[in-house]
Formats: C-alpha cells, sequence, structure tokens
C-alpha cells in the first residue's frame, strides 16, 4: 500500500502531461489569433488534429529505412518521460530521483539527434537543411540550457528538480541577479529549442527558414501525429520548467492527500494558460530573425547563462 | 596469478609476434595469429578484472633483465588493473574482428608481428613498475604502433602521417624521460617505490608535471600537441586504428594519471588549473576539428581529441580538488574520467571498428562519397547507431553518465579556496557542454550523411553487410556500451580501489543504493538511475507503439518521396558533410579555423560546373608546429656547415668541449 | 532587512552589467541609445538605493543628475544627431558579435577575479559594487575598442562613465562637487564630440572613424 500511492502520483502525473500537451498548443494558437483579431480555431483544435492524423495511413517514402518508422517513438518516449519527470502540480513524485535536472536536458538532446537523423533518412534536401540547422541550434542552445542548470544549481546546492523547487519556493532565494539572468537566457533557450519565433516559425511550411517543419516534412499519418505530439510535450516541459524554477507556488507537498493535489494542479493549469498566453503575445509582437542572426541570438543566451554562473560568485556567500 | 600471469601474456604475445613473420605467408596466417592475441587478450582481461576486483592481492615480479643493477620490475595494482583492463578489452575485441576483417589487408606480414607486439607493448607498459622498464614497453609501443601506421606506406599521406608521428613521438618519449630523469633525482632511483619516497621540491614538481603533460599528451592528442594524431590513427588499418584511438590514448592518460598522481606526492592548485583549462580547450578544439572533416576515419580521430580533453577536465578537477584538500570530491572527479576512459574505448572501438567494416564494404572512406547504407549493412548500421548515441553523451548509454558525473564534479567546485580556480571550472564546464552538444551535431552528420539517405556513389550502392566476426564485434561493443549505461554503480564501485591510494578517498558503494540509482554525494543533491530511465524510455515508447498499432491505424503506403512537390533524383541533391557542417562552420570555423569559402561561378553559358571551396587553418598548426618546424629547419641549415670541417677543426671542436666541461664541473663544486 | 539592502543593490549593480552586455549585442543605432537610457536609467536607481541606505542625502543629487542628464537628455540629443546627420542604422563592428561577448564575458570575470582578491577586508556590498562597476567600465572600453561608428563610441564612452559613477557611489560616495564637475565635464565632452561629429561628416560624408585614419595617412 505504501507503494501504490507514489506510483498513482507518479502515473498521474505522466497522463496529466500528456492530456494537457496539446491543450498548451491549442491555448497558444488561440491566443496568437485573438491577438491578430482573428477567431482561431476552438483551443480543443489540436486533439482532433491529433485523432485525424492517428486515423489516416501512414505513407512512407519508397527508401525510408526501419530507422525512419522507430524514431518518432523513440522521440516520443524520451520526451514524455523527460517531461514527467519535471515537477508540475506536486514535488517529490516516486521517481523524480531517477534523473535529475542534467538528464532532463540529455533527454531533450536524445530526442533531437533521433529527429534530426530522421530528417536525413530519406535522402531529400528539405531534411538536410533541418537537420543541419538543428544541429547548429542544438549545439548553441543545450550548453546554454547547462549553465542554466549551473546557476539553478549552485544557488539551490541540488541538480534534484524537486529539492530545487523547494528551495526556489523558500525566503532563502531573495533578489538574485544570476536568477534574472538565468531567466532570461531560459526564455530565449525555450523559444529557440520549441521552435518559436522569432527563431522558427511553427506555422509555415514551404519556407526557405524553416527547421523544425522541414525535419519532419516527410512524415505523414501516425508518425506525424507522435512527432506533434512530442512537439506538444516538450513545450509543456518548458513552460513547466520556468514555472517549476521561476514561479514555485501551490506545490502539492509529497503524500499531502487529495484536496492538496487538486489544489497544485489547479495552480498548475493557471501557470500553463499564463505561459500560454504569454507566449502568444511575445509571438506576435516579434518578428522572425533570419537565421544567421539565430547563433548570435542563442549566443547572448549562452553568454547569459555564463554570467548567471560566474555572478553566482559574487552574490551572497562572499 | 596476478603480474606473473600478465608477464606470461605480454610474452606470449612476442611470441605470437615473431612467429606471425613466417606465419603471414601462410593462407590461415593470419587467422591463427589474430586467434592467438584474442585468446591472450582474454586470458589477461580476465587476470586483470581479478585483480581489480579484490580477487588477486597486487602482486609484483622482479625480471632480471635491463640495467643489470635494476633488473626490470612489474606490478599489478588497482590502477594499472583498470588500464590493463580497458587494453585487453580492446584488444580481444580487435582481434575477434580481425579474423574477419584480417582477410581484406593486402600485406598481412606488414600487419601482423606488429599487431602482436604492439598489444604486447601496451600490457607491458601499464605493467611496468619502474623508470626503465616504463620507457622502454612506452617506446616499444610507440615504435610497433609507427610500423602499423606506416603498413600501407604506398598511399600518399601515409608517409607523411608515419614521419609526424614518429617525430612527436620521439619527442614525448624525450619529455617523459626527461621527467623520469627529474623524478629519480641525483641518486638515481628508477624504481616506482623510490620515486614515491622522494619529496622533490617545487621546482622539480612543476617541471615533471609539465614534461609529464608534454609527454603524455603528445600521446594522448592533448592540443596543440594532437597534429600527429587525426593523420596517422585513421592511416592504419582499421582494428589497428580502433586500437590506437580507443586504447593506445589510453595507456597515455595512464601514464599521466601514474606520474601525477601517484609518484609526484602532491603539486598545488595551479597544476589541477592548467590540466583544467588545457583539458576544456581540448576538448571544444576536438570537436570543432572533427565537424569541418568529411573522411569518416579522420573525423573519428579528430573526436578522440574532443574524449581526451574530457578525460583531462576530469583529471584537473581531481587534482585541483585534491590539492584542496577536498578528497571526496577529488574521487568524484577522477571516478568520472576513468570511466570515460572506460567508455571511451569501448564506443571508439566500435565506431573505428564500423568505419572498418565501411571500408570493407564499400572502399570508400570519404562521407560525400558514401550514402544509405543502413539498408545495405543492417547490422553495421544498428551497430554504429548505438555507437554514435553512446559518443553523443545521450542517455541512455554510457557516455553520459562519465560526462553527467564531470558535470557533478564541476558544481563542486565553488567550494575551491582559489577565485580563478572556481572561475575557470565553471567556464569549463561551458566548454564541456558546448563540446557534448557539438559532439552530438557531429555524430548526426557522421550517421546522417554516411548512413542515411541515399547512396552518392556505385560502391556504395552495392555495398555488402561484412562477415559475422566483424558484426558480432560490434553488436558486443554496442552492447557493453548500454550495459556500462545502464549498470554504472557497478563500474564506479570497480573504480573505488583505484581512487583512494591515489586521492585519499572513494565515492560511496553504488550498487548498495536501491534501484540501483546512482547518488554521488547525497540523495538531495544529484542522482540518476540508468536501468530505470532505459526501462521508462523503453516502456513509454514499446506503449505507445502498441497502443497506436492497436487502437488507431496501422497501415502503411510506400510512395515516393514527397519533398515539397520536387523531389529531385539526383543523389548529390542531398545534403553532404561539408554543407551539413556550413552552420556550424560560419558559426564557429570563421573565427577558429578562419574559415573562408569561395564560389567559382561560371559565366552564363559556361558549360563548366559551379565551385565552392572552403579553406580551413589548423590553428594549432600555423601557431606552433609550422614554427617549430621552421626553426628546427632553421638551425639544421646552421649547422649543416659543420659537416665540412677539417679534421683539425673537429678535433679542436671535441677538446673545446671536453675543456668547457671540466671548467663547469670545476666551478660548480 | 539587510538581506533586503544588499539584494537590491546586488540586482541593481547587476543589472547595470546585464545593460553594458545588451549595449555589446545591439547592432541598430536607436535601438543602441535606448539601452544607453536604460543603462542610465538603471545607474540612477543604483545610485538612489545607495543615496537611501547610506543615509547621503547628496548622492540623491548624483541619481539626479545621472537621470536627467545621461538617461534624457543626452539620448534624446543623440537621437536628434543621427536623425540629422542621416547616419546609416547599423553599428558596424570590427570583430564579430559573439567574439565581443565572449571578450565581454572574459573582462567580466577578470573583473571580478582581480576586485574580489583586492578588496578582500571590504564591506560585501562595496566590494561587489567595485567588482560590477570594473566590469561596465571595461565593457564600456571594450566597445569603444570594437565599433567603428563614432555614435557607439561615444554611448561607450558615456557607459564607461556611467561605471566610473557606480564606483564612486558604492565606496561611500565622493564628494559633491567631484561629482557635479564630473557630470559637467561629460557634457562638455558631449557636446565637443557632437560638434566634431557634424565636423568629420561634413569633410568626409561618413561618421565611420576609419576615414580619420585615412586622413592622417595611417594604414589601418
Amino acid at each position: 500500500m505504501a507503494v501504490i500511492q507514489p506510483l498513482i502520483g507518479q502515473a498521474a502525473q505522466m497522463l496529466l502531461v500528456l492530456g494537457l500537451a496539446p491543450l498548451l498548443t491549442g491555448i497558444v494558437r488561440k491566443t496568437k489569433a485573438r491577438l491578430l483579431r482573428r477567431r482561431g480555431a476552438s483551443v480543443i483544435q489540436p486533439y482532433r488534429d491529433l485523432a485525424r492524423l492517428l486515423r489516416k495511413d501512414a505513407v512512407l517514402a519508397e527508401n525510408a529505412s526501419w530507422l525512419y518508422r522507430t524514431a518518432p517513438y523513440l522521440i516520443f518516449a524520451a520526451t514524455w518521460v523527460a517531461a514527467a519527470l519535471v515537477p508540475t502540480f506536486a514535488t517529490g513524485l516516486m521517481f523524480s530521483w531517477s534523473a535529475d535536472l542534467i538528464a532532463i536536458i540529455a533527454f531533450l538532446g536524445t530526442a533531437r539527434f533521433f529527429l534530426a537523423l530522421a530528417g536525413m533518412d530519406v535522402g531529400t534536401s528539405f531534411g538536410g537543411i533541418g537537420a543541419s540547422r538543428e544541429a547548429l541550434i542544438g549545439s548553441l542552445a543545450e550548453p546554454a540550457m547547462m549553465m542554466i542548470v549551473f546557476t539553478v544549481a549552485l544557488i539551490a546546492g541540488s541538480t534534484q528538480l524537486s529539492t530545487v523547487a523547494a528551495f526556489m519556493a523558500s525566503p532563502a532565494v531573495g533578489l538574485r541577479v544570476s536568477l534574472g539572468l538565468a531567466l532570461v537566457a531560459l526564455v530565449i533557450v525555450a523559444l529557440a529549442e520549441n521552435a518559436r519565433i522569432p527563431v522558427d516559425n511553427p506555422a509555415t511550411h514551404l519556407e526557405l527558414t524553416m527547421v523544425h517543419e522541414a525535419m519532419v516534412l516527410e512524415y505523414s499519418g501516425r508518425h506525424l501525429a507522435v512527432i506533434e505530439l512530442a512537439a506538444s510535450l516538450k513545450l509543456l516541459l518548458y513552460v513547466s520548467l520556468i514555472a517549476c524554477l521561476f514561479a514555485p507556488w501551490g506545490f502539492a507537498p509529497a503524500g499531502g492527500g487529495l484536496a492538496a493535489d487538486a489544489l497544485g494542479i489547479l495552480a498548475y493549469l493557471a501557470k500553463l494558460a499564463a505561459g500560454g498566453a504569454l507566449l502568444g503575445l511575445f509571438e506576435t509582437s516579434i518578428a522572425k530573425m533570419r537565421v544567421f542572426r539565430v547563433p548570435e541570438f542563442l549566443g547572448a543566451a549562452l553568454m547569459l547563462g555564463l554570467l548567471a554562473a560566474l555572478l553566482r560568485f559574487v552574490s551572497r556567500s562572499l | 596469478m596476478g603480474v606473473v600471469l600478465g608477464l606470461y601474456c605480454s610474452g606470449t604475445l612476442l611470441l605470437a609476434a615473431i612467429a606471425a613473420v613466417p606465419l603471414g605467408r601462410a593462407r590461415l596466417g593470419s587467422i591463427a595469429v589474430y586467434a592467438a592475441c584474442l585468446a591472450v587478450s582474454l586470458v589477461a582481461l580476465i587476470n586483470a578484472l581479478a585483480a581489480l576486483l579484490g580477487l588477486a592481492p597486487a602482486s609484483d615480479a622482479v625480471l632480471p633483465i635491463g640495467l643489470p643493477w635494476l633488473g626490470a620490475h612489474f606490478r599489478l595494482d588497482p590502477l594499472a588493473a583498470f588500464f590493463l583492463i580497458v587494453v585487453d578489452l580492446g584488444g580481444a575485441a580487435a582481434s575477434l574482428f580481425a579474423l574477419g576483417y584480417g582477410r581484406h589487408e593486402p600485406a598481412p606480414r606488414r600487419v601482423l608481428p606488429f599487431y602482436a607486439a604492439f598489444l604486447a607493448g601496451m600490457n607491458l607498459t601499464v605493467l611496468a613498475d619502474d623508470a626503465f622498464s616504463f620507457l622502454l614497453s612506452w617506446e616499444f609501443m610507440s615504435l610497433t604502433s609507427w610500423a602499423l601506421v606506416m603498413a600501407h606506406h604506398r598511399e600518399r599521406d601515409n608517409a607523411r602521417a608515419g614521419y609526424v608521428y614518429l617525430v612527436m613521438a620521439s619527442f614525448g618519449t624525450l619529455a617523459l624521460l626527461l621527467a623520469f630523469g627529474l623524478l629519480a633525482g641525483p641518486a638515481g632511483a628508477y624504481g616506482f617505490d623510490a620515486i614515491r619516497a622522494a619529496h622533490p621540491g617545487e621546482t622539480a614538481v612543476a617541471l615533471v608535471l609539465i614534461l609529464a603533460l608534454l609527454g603524455a599528451g603528445s600521446k594522448a592528442g592533448l592540443v596543440p600537441l594532437h597534429v600527429w594524431l587525426p593523420l596517422a590513427h585513421p592511416a592504419a588499418p582499421s582494428h589497428v586504428s580502433a586500437l590506437m584511438s580507443g586504447v593506445m590514448t589510453k595507456v597515455a592518460i595512464y601514464g599521466f594519471v601514474r606520474i601525477a598522481f601517484d609518484l609526484l606526492g602532491a603539486p598545488g592548485w595551479w597544476a589541477g588549473m592548467t590540466v583544467l583549462v588545457l583539458g576544456g580547450i581540448t576538448a571544444v578544439m576536438g570537436v570543432l576539428y572533427a565537424l569541418m572533416e568529411h573522411d569518416l576515419k579522420r573525423l573519428l580521430a579528430y573526436h578522440t581529441v574532443e574524449n581526451i580533453g574530457i578525460i583531462f577536465i576530469g583529471l584537473g578537477l581531481s587534482l585541483a580538488f585534491r590539492a584542496d584538500g577536498m578528497i571526496l570530491a577529488a574521487a568524484l572527479a577522477l571516478t568520472a574520467a576513468l570511466f570515460h576512459v572506460l567508455n571511451h574505448s569501448l564506443f571508439k572501438s566500435l565506431l573505428f571498428l564500423g568505419s572498418g567494416a565501411v571500408l570493407a564494404a564499400t572502399g570508400e572512406r570519404n562521407m560525400d562519397r558514401l550514402g544509405g547504407l543502413i539498408r545495405r549493412m543492417p547490422r553495421t548500421a544498428f551497430a554504429f547507431l548505438i555507437g554514435c548515441v553512446a559518443i553523443s553523451a545521450l542517455p541512455p548509454l554510457n557516455g553520459f553518465v562519465s560526462e553527467w558525473l564531470t558535470f557533478q564534479a564541476i558544481l563542486l567546485s565553488p567550494d575551491l579556496a582559489q577565485w580563478g580556480l572556481r572561475i575557470a571550472s565553471v567556464s569549463v564546464g561551458a566548454l564541456l557542454a558546448l563540446s557534448a552538444a557539438l559532439a552530438a551535431a557531429c555524430f548526426v552528420k557522421a550517421y546522417g550523411i554516411s548512413f542515411l539517405g541515399r547512396p552518392r556513389s556505385e560502391s556504395a550502392a552495392r555495398a555488402r553487410e561484412v562477415d559475422a566476426w566483424s558484426t558480432g564485434t560490434m553488436i558486443l561493443l554496442a552492447a557493453l556500451c548500454l550495459l556500462a549505461g545502464i549498470l554504472p554503480g557497478f563500474v564506479i564501485d570497480a573504480l573505488a580501489p583505484l581512487a583512494r591510494p591515489l586521492v585519499g578517498a572513494n565515492l560511496p558503494a553504488q550498487s548498495a543504493m536501491s534501484w540501483l540509482t546512482i547518488v554521488p554525494i547525497a540523495a538531495s543533491r544529484s542522482s540518476y538511475n540508468g536501468l530505470l530511465v532505459f526501462l521508462f524510455i523503453a516502456s513509454s515508447g514499446g506503449l505507445a507503439a502498441f497502443a497506436i498499432h492497436r487502437l488507431a491505424s496501422r497501415t502503411l503506403r510506400r510512395a515516393p518521396p514527397w519533398d515539397c512537390g520536387f523531389p529531385e533524383p539526383s543523389p548529390f541533391a542531398q545534403y553532404s558533410s561539408v554543407s551539413f557542417a556550413q552552420p556550424i562552420r560560419r558559426v564557429f570555423g570563421s573565427v577558429v579555423f578562419r574559415a573562408r569559402e569561395a564560389v567559382t561561378m561560371p559565366a552564363p553559358g559556361d558549360a563548366r560546373p559551379a565551385l565552392l571551396a572552403v579553406t580551413l587553418r589548423d590553428p594549432a598548426w600555423d601557431a606552433i608546429v609550422a614554427p617549430v618546424a621552421r626553426a628546427v629547419g632553421f638551425a639544421a641549415e646552421r649547422m649543416n656547415y659543420l659537416q665540412f670541417l677539417t679534421i683539425r677543426r673537429y678535433l679542436s671542436l671535441v677538446f673545446a668541449a671536453l675543456v668547457a666541461i671540466l671548467l663547469i664541473l670545476a666551478i660548480w663544486q | 532587512m539587510d538581506n533586503l539592502v544588499f539584494d537590491t543593490a546586488h540586482l541593481l549593480a547587476g543589472g547595470l552589467v546585464l545593460m553594458s552586455f545588451v549595449l555589446l549585442y545591439q547592432d541598430r543605432l536607436y535601438a543602441l541609445l535606448n539601452i544607453f537610457a536604460l543603462h542610465a536609467a538603471i545607474l540612477t536607481l543604483a545610485v538612489a538605493w545607495q543615496a537611501w541606505f547610506q543615509h547621503e542625502p547628496h548622492l540623491f543629487v548624483t541619481a539626479a543628475i545621472a537621470l536627467g542628464f545621461k538617461a534624457i537628455a543626452i539620448p534624446l540629443a543623440l537621437r536628434r544627431i543621427v536623425a540629422r546627420l542621416g547616419i546609416h542604422r547599423e553599428v558596424e563592428t570590427v570583430i564579430g558579435i559573439g567574439s565581443t561577448m565572449l571578450a565581454g564575458m572574459a573582462l567580466v570575470a577578470l573583473s571580478m577575479v582581480v576586485m574580489l582578491r583586492v578588496t578582500a577586508g571590504a564591506a560585501p556590498i562595496a566590494r561587489e559594487d567595485l567588482a560590477f562597476a570594473l566590469a561596465v567600465v571595461l565593457l564600456g572600453l571594450l566597445m569603444m575598442v570594437t565599433r567603428r561608428n563614432a555614435v557607439s563610441q561615444i554611448v561607450g564612452f558615456m557607459s564607461m562613465e556611467n561605471g566610473l559613477v557606480l564606483a564612486a557611489t558604492g565606496a561611500k560616495g565622493m564628494p559633491l562637487v567631484v561629482e557635479i564637475s564630473v557630470a559637467f565635464s561629460i557634457l562638455i565632452a558631449f557636446i565637443v564630440i557632437g560638434v566634431f561629429l557634424f565636423r568629420i561628416r561634413e569633410r568626409f560624408d561618413t561618421v565611420d572613424i576609419r576615414a580619420l585614419d585615412r586622413f592622417r595617412g595611417e594604414r589601418r
């Protein structure tokens, strides 16, 4: 019995992120549409899209290999596991110790690795463009992310997200420059990693600056559905991560009972809605960058992260 | 048992080397020699495992050869045992692979004797317990590997590779010779025991450390001493490349660890700082070099440089922590570095063997003439993929675990006493993260261009899967990568008896943790569970696939690629390795390599093809090697005229030298 | 309470360093001027905060000068100059923005190592103010070195001066007279440079300072 309850908590978290991910995408799209004075599709449109894609036949290029068919599931699994390990509505879940923040970043790296490979499998030039640019973006975004992890870990004394969230909620944090810098850097990384404006445009096809869409161009049917779901999960992961590090309120404590859990879920939903709306607002108010401005943008995030980690040395613990 | 068995193994390998000279002519000769090497390596491997796991006590032996008053001392302690495992595991894998691959060798007599002797040399270097036999075995290892590099000496670049390698190897041995000379002190105590007991002064410690960095670093491929490595490693036959890259560089690491951690006592914090910064630079430079490369084997060789950098980052951190008395952190950093030694030997051997399989199947090393091999060589492609994931430090494979441990060690650096060291270690952390991310890009490129897409040449289109020995070896190594990745606790525990004598502490026993989690410091600080993570990913991926196939759709149609409606039939419309690396080249290359692109566009109506030429300059070569070479050439030019003197002049030169030495002695005393 | 004082001072000083980096990152002139105004505004806040908790009312005057001159007057004037001169609106850099930022990082690390070691005995709040101030000064110098455009060189110069003011207020304030005279000398310098800009422009039809080098007959 002592095992069953935390197990249920962990399973609830996994299902929660899976269930909410398309909703978050829907909220972002709706916000953008309303800001452009369109009515926009309903917020549950992404669910309908997924269901439609799942029902359809998968059309595979003639020379696609086994890697091309397995990659979507691998990408999905790595992203799902990563998203399930970020505290959403409760801290101290059963398996939260099985991977820390560094490992979560690395899972996303695994997903990216296979996505880029899948883009190159059929041997079309669009796939190559996407994979090559994704490799560039990843090779700058990942170290920037790692610097953010450094900053947070040096402040909280742990890379374990549950511990970090608990620390961030305590009054011991105070105002810190390094955290502010880390937040800016994290937002930049999140935009780049999720193929959002100004780095990539999630709404276009047939544009030479596209990255993510170029890699998945050949996918269709259930494979595309799985990849789209993984992309939504990744967005959800980053929003949850930002919320968990910089808005660590309203978490249900471990073994807090149903009422606490329900409150935690409500708080989490509010955070998601706010995050989605802010993202939509940001995306409508900024223009897409040229691809070769992106390294400077991400380089700035890397520098900010490094600066934050360095500043950590001059704050308080003198 | 113990060291005696190890020596017997080395002796047998030497005998096999001699026997290989006549056997090389025989039809099944190479199979016999490789089988013998395999058997001996396996015995030595088990012997070393027993020694590391404490089943056999540390043992030593003295052979009445070498210097008459000294003899040759050998010893098998945990440090030697661990590196012996790396050597013999790599040796066994390369030999097993060569059982099949050796058949493609055009001139087996140039390879077989040196191959066995090379294995013996590496074994003896690790076993040696006095400076004399260490240096002798080291030089033996260098020379035999040089002979293997020169095995295909008629190919255009190989002669130059061999020449550069020989010069750098001699330079490295010279540096080590001087280091041991300083360590031995005026009394000439060459035994490692005597060296350990002596306490050299501060200047001597600094000099020895720098010389050891030069000597071992040049063999391991530390930037800027790496210039020979990407020339020499790919020039050898592929199973030997695997040994050189995966194993011989580790023997060099062993040399450095033995000197800096064991023999030298306790160097100050500046030593850690130096090693740390050099390691960080090496890691990023190595992977940038690799990204610019389009020759598969040279890419792998350059990538070895990156991994050597990662290992040196761990070693530098460990030295720094030890100097500040943080022995638990020192143990963590050392464990991370040594874990990476094991990991790199596994996946780099795997990848080099894979490149050998590709070479055997297609005759091509240039990635821009490969492509689509995943459909022609499925087993090789699968094993190579595992190797790529592992080397890119992606979970749940083994490369990630050692980098994770290194990151954990870096996160302890704020407790260090020196400001400079703290800032350096955070900056090096950024470099490490950058190199890890670039490594993933590099192997997306290597795998995507060589194995995926459409074949870019006739030979790639007609490639056939290689023999069962070769594929079996690769899959075995891939399985070991996975095992080390999901059960890292056992490896960490095996490294514990090694860390204790070197830094004074070891990590807490990991295999006792619940669910086989690894917890380097404290559970509230960080933990990672490779097994659980692997199970999670496998089960959620499998579950998703099962559910979708069961509940949604499972039909599949094949159709021509879509490519936005404009598919281009020519395989050259695909991204090539040069175009894949173009964005990264623009960001990093223009600064680091002074990369320039020149486009020659013929006038309209002109039938000549347009040409894109990329030029890269190697900063290490330009800034260090070339000036040194010029200086040496200049000095040689000046000395040249000494060859044309009269006898009387020569005699007077000798006379003057003698008098000068006597004068110095007189003044000195 | 002490924590709050420290944290806020830290936040503002760190914000100044951050703004210096943003200045380095900018490649458009108008944005550069806006960021410079923000730079000065943060300096105003930092100085005012110091004045409040050090109970040194004359620092409020310093803050007011920073706000009036540097955050409002000079950026506005520079905007007008840029508009009147019709200067090409992109900043021309000598080396790439990425490399400049990397060099900036190294400078920040250097100033921290130096200042924290030198001021080991001082109060923590002054120590870190000094470290940040040195970083701002060095970043301003870096900006002057790596920009070709005369307007961005002025901005680099002004941001450097902001660093000096930060250092001065952190170290328990400087005499008011000195502060006022520094502020006026900056203003004079600005006027001189402004007039100078018009002259260069008239003469060479560009504000790229390479033209001056050519005029002096120096090799680039």
